[in-house]
Parts: C-alpha cells; sequence; structure tokens
C-alpha cells in the first residue's frame, strides 16, 4: 500500500509538471512566435532577439509586468510592418539584484542580441556592469538612477533620472504657486524616492521654496500613515509632496480624506497608475497633481491607438510603465533602423553601432511619452515634463 | 561483516564530503575548459558558493548546536557591506586583486564575528526560543540601518553619515561608496570560482573539524539534553555562543564573497526572505548533515534557473519540488530504499576503503 501512494504521488507530480509545462510553453512563447507566424517570408535567423528583464513576479511585479506589456505591443507593432523582425524574450528578476544578472546569463544563452530592462533600479545597476563589459547595448524603460549609466557608455534610459524629476518638481511648485508652506513624505528605504527628494530638496533650498515638513516610511511597513499626515498637517502644509509609487499613495490618499486634512498633493511618475489601481476610490485622488510622461487619456493618435490596443490584449489602462517600454522598442526600432542592422550581426557590433546612433545628435524619437526625444552621450534622455492633474477621475494635462 | 569503529566511519564520511565538493570543483572546471559551461550556469558559480557556505554556516547553529537562528542574512549583509566599503576604499592600497578579497572577506568576517558576538553573549545565556526572536529583529535591524547608512571616502579616510549624500562633506577627488538604499552602486568585482571553491573547503574543514572535537561533542551534548551536559560541567553559554559566533563569522566571509560578485548590491537583499532561503537549505539537506546542507544548497539554489524555460509556472514548480522532497524525505518507504541503496554502495565503499 505504501509503495502505491508513493507511486502514485510521483505519477500525479508528473503530471502535474508536464501540464504545467505545456501550459508555460504555450502562453509565454507566443509573443515570441508571432514574427514568424506574422510575415510569412521571415525566417527565424532574420529576428533580433531582445532580451527583456523585468520582475515578472514579486512586490514590484505589477511594474515589470507593465513594461513587459507595453514592449509586446510596440513588438507586434513593428513585426507587422515587415521589414525589421524582433523577438522578445523576457526573463523574470523577482525585482532582485542577483535574480537579474542570472537573468542577464539566460538571455545571453538563448541568443538575446539588445537588452531591453531593467525595470527597477538596483537591479538594472548590477546588469549595466555586466552588459558594459560584454559589450550589450541596453536600454531601461524606468530604472531612473543616474547610477544605471554612470560611466557606461552602453546604457541608455527613456526615464526621466530622479534628480532630474525632484529638481524638476521643486520648480514647478515655486513658478506655478502651487504651495506656499511644502511638506514632503518619501520612502527611505526606496532608491528611487530617496533620489527624488534629495534632488527635491537641494533645489527647494536654492529657490527658497518652504519645506515646513520631512516625514519618511520604511519600505516594508507602509500601511499606516497618519503619523506622517499629522506631522504635516501640524507643521500649517497647504502642498504635500510624494515621491513615491501609487499603492502607498493610495493608502495616503485615504487617510488625509478621514483625517480632514486637504492639502494638494503633489506626485512623481511613479504615482501614475493609482486610478487603475483595484479598489481603489478614484474620486480620492480628485486634484492629485503628479509629473508623468505619459496620459492615457490624451488624445493624440498614437496615444489612443496604443490604449487601445493594451486595452484588447491585457485589459486596464496602461501606465507609464508600459508607454515607457513601447517608447524603448521603438527606440530600438528606429535605431536600428537608422544604423542599418541586421540580424546576422554579432550582440557587439550591434551594441557600437547603436550607441553611435542614439548619441548622434540627429537622432531623435517621437513616442508615448515625449516628443523628439534625444539622447546625450551620459545615456539620459532629454525631454519635455509634463504635469497633469486628475479631474472627474481622468488626466487632464497642465 | 567487520563493525566499523567510529572514527573510522567518520574519516570515511568526511572523506566523502571533502571528496564530493573537490570532484564538482575539479569537473566544472573541466567543463568550464571545454567551453560546455553556458554563460547562465558560470554565472551561478560564485553565489552558489556563498549559499553552501551559508547552509553549512547555518547548519552549525541549527542543527549541531540546536537553536533555530533566522536572521543570518544579517551576518552575510554585514559582512558584504563591510566587506565592499574595504574593497573600495583599499582600492589603491592594495592593487592585487585576490589579495584584496581575501583581505575584504577576512574583514567581513570579523565585522560578522563582532555582530555574532553581541547579539550571541545576552541571548545564548536563555533558554527556550529567545535566539530565534533576537536574531530576526537583528536581520531587519541590519536591514534598515545599512538603508539609511551612507558612507564614502576621500584623502582623510571614511566618512558616515545617516543623512544624505551631500552630509558626507568629501573633499575633492573623495566618492560615496555606500548611498542608502541604493546599496553599494561602484563596488569592483573580485570573486571567482576558486575562491568560492576555497571559502567552501574551509568552511567544511572549520565546521568538520569543531564538529568532532571535545568542543564539539559539548555542543551537540547541550543540544541532546541541556540538564545532563550541565550536569558535567559543560558550560552552556561558552559552548552555544563557540557555535554562534563561528557560524557567523563564516556568514560574514560568505556575504563578502557573495557582494563581490555583484557591481551593485542593496542592503534589502538580505532581508527575512534570504535567511528563511538559506533556511530551507540546511532543513532539506538534513539538520546536522554537512554534506546535505551542500548539496541542497547548490541544487535548490540552481533549480530556479534552470526552470526558467516553463516561464510564469517556474516559482510554482520550485515550490512543488520544495513539498516533495520534503514529503520524501520523511516518507518511510523512501527512507527505507534510500538506506537499503545506501548500505549497498556502503559495502562497496568500505571494500574500497580497505584495498588502500
Amino acid at each position: 500500500m505504501k509503495k502505491m501512494r508513493v507511486l502514485s504521488l510521483a505519477m500525479a507530480a508528473a503530471m502535474s509538471l508536464s501540464l504545467l509545462a505545456g501550459c508555460g510553453g504555450g502562453t509565454s512563447s507566443e509573443p515570441s512566435t508571432n514574427p514568424d507566424s506574422g510575415s510569412g517570408s521571415s525566417t527565424g535567423a532574420d529576428v533580433i532577439t531582445i532580451g527583456g528583464i523585468g520582475p515578472l513576479t514579486g512586490s514590484a511585479a505589477v511594474y515589470g509586468l507593465a513594461t513587459k506589456q507595453g514592449a509586446e505591443i510596440a513588438i507586434e507593432e513593428i513585426n507587422a510592418l515587415g521589414g525589421l523582425q524582433f523577438a522578445l524574450d523576457s526573463q523574470d528578476d523577482e525585482g532582485a539584484t542577483e535574480k537579474a544578472v542570472n537573468a542577464y546569463g539566460k538571455l545571453k544563452d538563448n541568443g538575446a542580441k539588445i537588452i531591453y530592462g531593467c525595470t527597477t533600479t538596483n537591479p538594472c545597476v548590477a546588469v549595466a556592469a555586466e552588459t558594459y563589459n560584454d559589450r550589450y547595448f541596453q536600454l531601461t524603460p524606468s530604472a531612473s538612477s543616474t547610477d544605471v549609466t554612470a560611466g557606461k557608455d552602453n546604457v541608455f534610459q527613456v526615464c526621466f533620472t530622479d534628480p532630474n524629476q525632484g529638481k524638476t518638481a521643486a520648480d514647478y511648485i515655486k513658478e506655478n504657486n502651487l504651495g506656499t508652506k511644502i511638506a514632503v513624505i518619501y520612502n527611505n528605504g526606496d532608491a528611487y524616492s530617496t533620489g527624488i527628494y534629495t534632488a527635491f530638496q537641494a533645489e527647494a533650498d536654492e529657490i527658497g521654496l518652504e519645506v515646513v515638513a520631512v516625514q519618511t516610511f520604511p519600505d516594508d511597513t507602509n500601511a499606516d500613515f497618519t503619523v506622517q499626515l499629522t506631522a504635516a498637517k501640524d507643521a500649517g502644509a497647504d502642498l504635500v509632496f510624494m515621491p513615491i509609487y501609487y499603492t502607498p499613495a493610495s493608502l495616503i490618499l485615504n487617510q488625509a480624506k478621514t483625517m480632514g486634512y486637504e492639502p494638494t498633493f503633489f506626485g512623481c511618475d511613479g504615482m501614475d497608475g493609482i486610478l487603475d489601481l483595484e479598489g481603489f476610490d478614484t474620486s480620492l485622488a480628485e486634484g492629485l497633481m503628479l509629473m508623468t510622461p505619459f496620459n492615457a487619456w490624451g488624445e493624440d493618435e498614437r496615444t489612443v491607438k496604443f490604449v487601445e490596443e493594451y486595452q484588447e490584449a491585457y485589459g486596464g489602462i496602461p501606465n507609464q510603465f508600459a508607454a515607457d517600454g513601447y517608447d524603448c522598442i521603438y527606440a530600438i526600432y528606429e535605431a536600428c533602423e537608422k544604423a542599418g542592422i541586421t540580424a546576422d550581426m554579432s550582440a557587439q557590433d550591434i551594441c557600437e553601432k547603436l550607441i553611435a546612433t542614439f548619441t548622434d545628435s540627429s537622432f531623435s524619437v517621437d513616442g508615448l511619452t515625449g516628443t523628439g526625444m534625444t539622447w546625450g552621450t551620459n545615456g539620459e534622455v532629454s525631454k519635455a515634463p509634463v504635469v497633469v492633474k486628475v479631474e472627474g477621475g481622468v488626466y487632464v494635462t497642465q | 561483516m567487520k563493525k566499523l569503529t567510529p572514527s573510522r566511519k567518520r574519516l570515511i564520511n568526511n572523506s566523502i564530503t571533502y571528496g564530493m565538493v573537490i570532484a564538482a570543483f575539479v569537473i566544472i572546471q573541466i567543463m568550464k575548459a571545454g567551453g560546455m559551461l553556458s554563460s547562465s550556469l558560470q554565472g551561478l558559480l560564485v553565489p552558489i558558493c556563498a549559499y553552501v557556505t551559508m547552509a553549512i554556516a547555518l547548519n552549525l547553529v541549527v542543527g549541531i548546536s540546536g537553536e533555530l537562528s533566522l536572521g543570518h542574512a544579517g551576518f552575510m549583509s554585514v559582512g558584504a557591506f563591510s566587506g565592499m566599503v574595504f574593497n573600495i576604499a583599499m582600492q589603491s592600497a592594495i592593487p592585487v586583486a585576490p589579495l584584496r578579497l581575501l583581505c575584504a572577506m577576512l574583514v567581513g568576517a570579523v565585522f560578522a564575528g563582532i555582530a555574532g558576538v553581541i547579539v550571541g553573549v545576552p541571548v545564548l545565556r536563555l533558554r527556550g526560543d529567545y535566539l530565534a526572536i533576537v536574531t530576526l529583529a537583528f536581520g531587519e535591524i541590519i536591514k534598515n540601518i545599512i538603508n539609511i547608512l551612507y558612507i564614502g571616502v576621500d584623502e582623510n579616510g571614511l566618512h558616515f553619515s545617516t543623512q544624505n549624500e551631500a552630509a558626507l562633506g568629501l573633499a575633492e577627488g573623495g566618492k560615496a561608496i555606500l548611498k542608502g538604499p541604493l546599496g553599494v552602486t561602484t563596488n569592483v568585482k573580485l570573486s571567482t570560482f576558486t575562491a568560492g571553491f576555497i571559502l567552501v573547503l574551509v568552511a567544511i574543514t572549520v565546521v568538520l573539524n569543531l564538529v568532532n572535537s571535545r568542543t564539539g561533542r559539548a555542543v551537540m551534548a547541550l543540544r541532546d539534553n541541556r540538564i545532563a551536559a550541565e550536569s558535567v560541567g559543560i558550560g552552556a553559554t561558552k559552548y552555544k555562543l563557540i557555535a554562534f559566533v563561528t557560524s557567523a563569522v563564516l556568514a560574514g566571509a560568505a556575504g563578502a564573497l557573495y557582494a563581490m560578485n555583484y557591481s551593485s548590491v542593496a542592503a534589502k537583499q538580505f532581508d527575512f526572505n534570504a535567511s528563511i532561503l538559506i533556511l530551507v537549505f540546511v532543513v532539506l539537506g538534513g539538520l546536522g548533515n554537512i554534506r546535505g546542507s551542500i548539496i541542497a544548497a547548490a541544487l535548490l539554489y540552481v533549480l530556479p534557473e534552470l526552470l526558467r524555460d516553463f516561464y510564469d509556472f517556474r516559482m510554482l514548480i520550485y515550490a512543488i519540488v520544495l513539498i516533495l522532497v520534503m514529503l520524501a524525505t520523511n516518507n518511510p518507504t523512501f527512507k527505507q530504499f534510500f538506506g537499503g541503496l545506501f548500505a549497498r554502495l556502503g559495502r562497496g565503499s568500505r571494500k574500497g576503503g580497505a584495498q588502500e
């Protein structure tokens, strides 16, 4: 009897494994086989594999999935055009440095020629050091620290850098007289949040913006913000600057409302996505201002088309992570076209050619997150920041 | 059938452990030279060595000393960050990379050892599960301290701050090493597989020698029956502390090795989950079983990477494998089967041993 039970356990395990293997391969390889089936003439050899790295599981998975989905939409569009064909090989890094480096090793084995990622900052810095040594071209949609690109000629960003955002936010608040007494609530366990705050504070001191309260919260306990909000309220702040992600921000908005505290809330691009958060009452975000490069309610043709395709493929409203991912792929595509990249080139040749193209002053990309994006030799993008305000549950560009 | 004396049996057992590790090293080196190793596997070699060392170190506390530590990633973190600060600060003073790696690992080991004494001295005097609670808190405290800590270096030496990078007040030409939540981003990679292999060998030697010594027997006696051990004059705190600090020192060295494999390391990597991961290696490898820890750490670390072809389902499969291993190792039929198998193999090797 015992033996039978062991046998049945093993059999059940084997069956469930093979079942999972079947659907795992089926769902995820679909996008990468699309290019072959989409344009009948192209063969596998003509496809340039782009290796994507981002958190597809774990606590940062919402951001990683968004960048992956945005990129997939771009790749489908590009492949439908004929011409250059791309395939995206997305590997999970769980938002962890060592897993990101492991994922990069796997992508090299899988024959990726260009690296698209990582989504989060710390893993991106580690992978960037590897791609720099191996000479792979790397473009990140959302790793916004200056350390990502510092000293590496092969790494480029599509998002604003953290210091850039902090400085711009301070200038914008001052110029438009949004508030006289500023409180800041930021996550001091997070590189993105700390990076923006540091630059914001420096700029605020310079231009004479009065910061009356600085409140922090750690990375792993972020459920109750009444202490921070009370401090801001007691200091008489009429604007609360929150360079944080949208999940904690939604709680802050809710608790501020409960307290009866109604300052102007001002966020950065990490705040984008708050309106699409499950179970979030969008009326709480009324009047919220944020700096985001992408407005999903924008009326230009490109945005409308992207939002439509995104909703059809994945449901929900795309956030700026998805839009950054989309722009990344188009930037790579346009640079490849311009530099005459073909699928039979080595990753190292592609890298040198793409670096030359990206830093070329005549190279600019029109995307969802900005028109006329250009890149300097330091890898940072230059595009105009956009501030939006939530009115009636949608973004209104200011 | 001759009965083996315990010391002879131990010798054979230990030789198998050393032999296994050395054989694995030689095979991997040959494969590397022959270009048979994929770049993803090559990238895994150093972290495997670090985690194997961690598992050996934790087994000393959990398996041999019988105390539960839930914060070993904290010691790893202390070793990692002190090692990295040393590495970057001493870059020009010690230009030889292997020597600097060795010194960095020693620095990491010493700092982790000091942390081990600080945690161990008050807690190991108590009975019960206090060590688990305190080590859990220790891991979190270390993580949060490093998250707000800024360290920079210039010609005047090291500068510390808990404010921000500008508050370090670095002189011209100075650079920030540790940048709060961003961690260290400019680390110089030094770790090699050979260094990792040597560390694993050192860890095995230290732990096996400790276990087979008078001290080790005292530690195990305390684990099995504290009252009986104390009644024959064994000081509980002293021996438990020896095991705990040794473990912390090895964890610190492993942390330094691990950190030197990456150009960017942040404090939040060494969180509670990392501690539990190492504990899983130890428990699945067998409490008190050093060889089991080594095998479990290596296999379970590689497994999620090998499962990458299953895409979204890999972590699910990883979990299923963990459960199956847990069930299988506790299943009497399985045990009997493997017990019989090993007995037969054992007889074979005994014959081999007699011929030598």
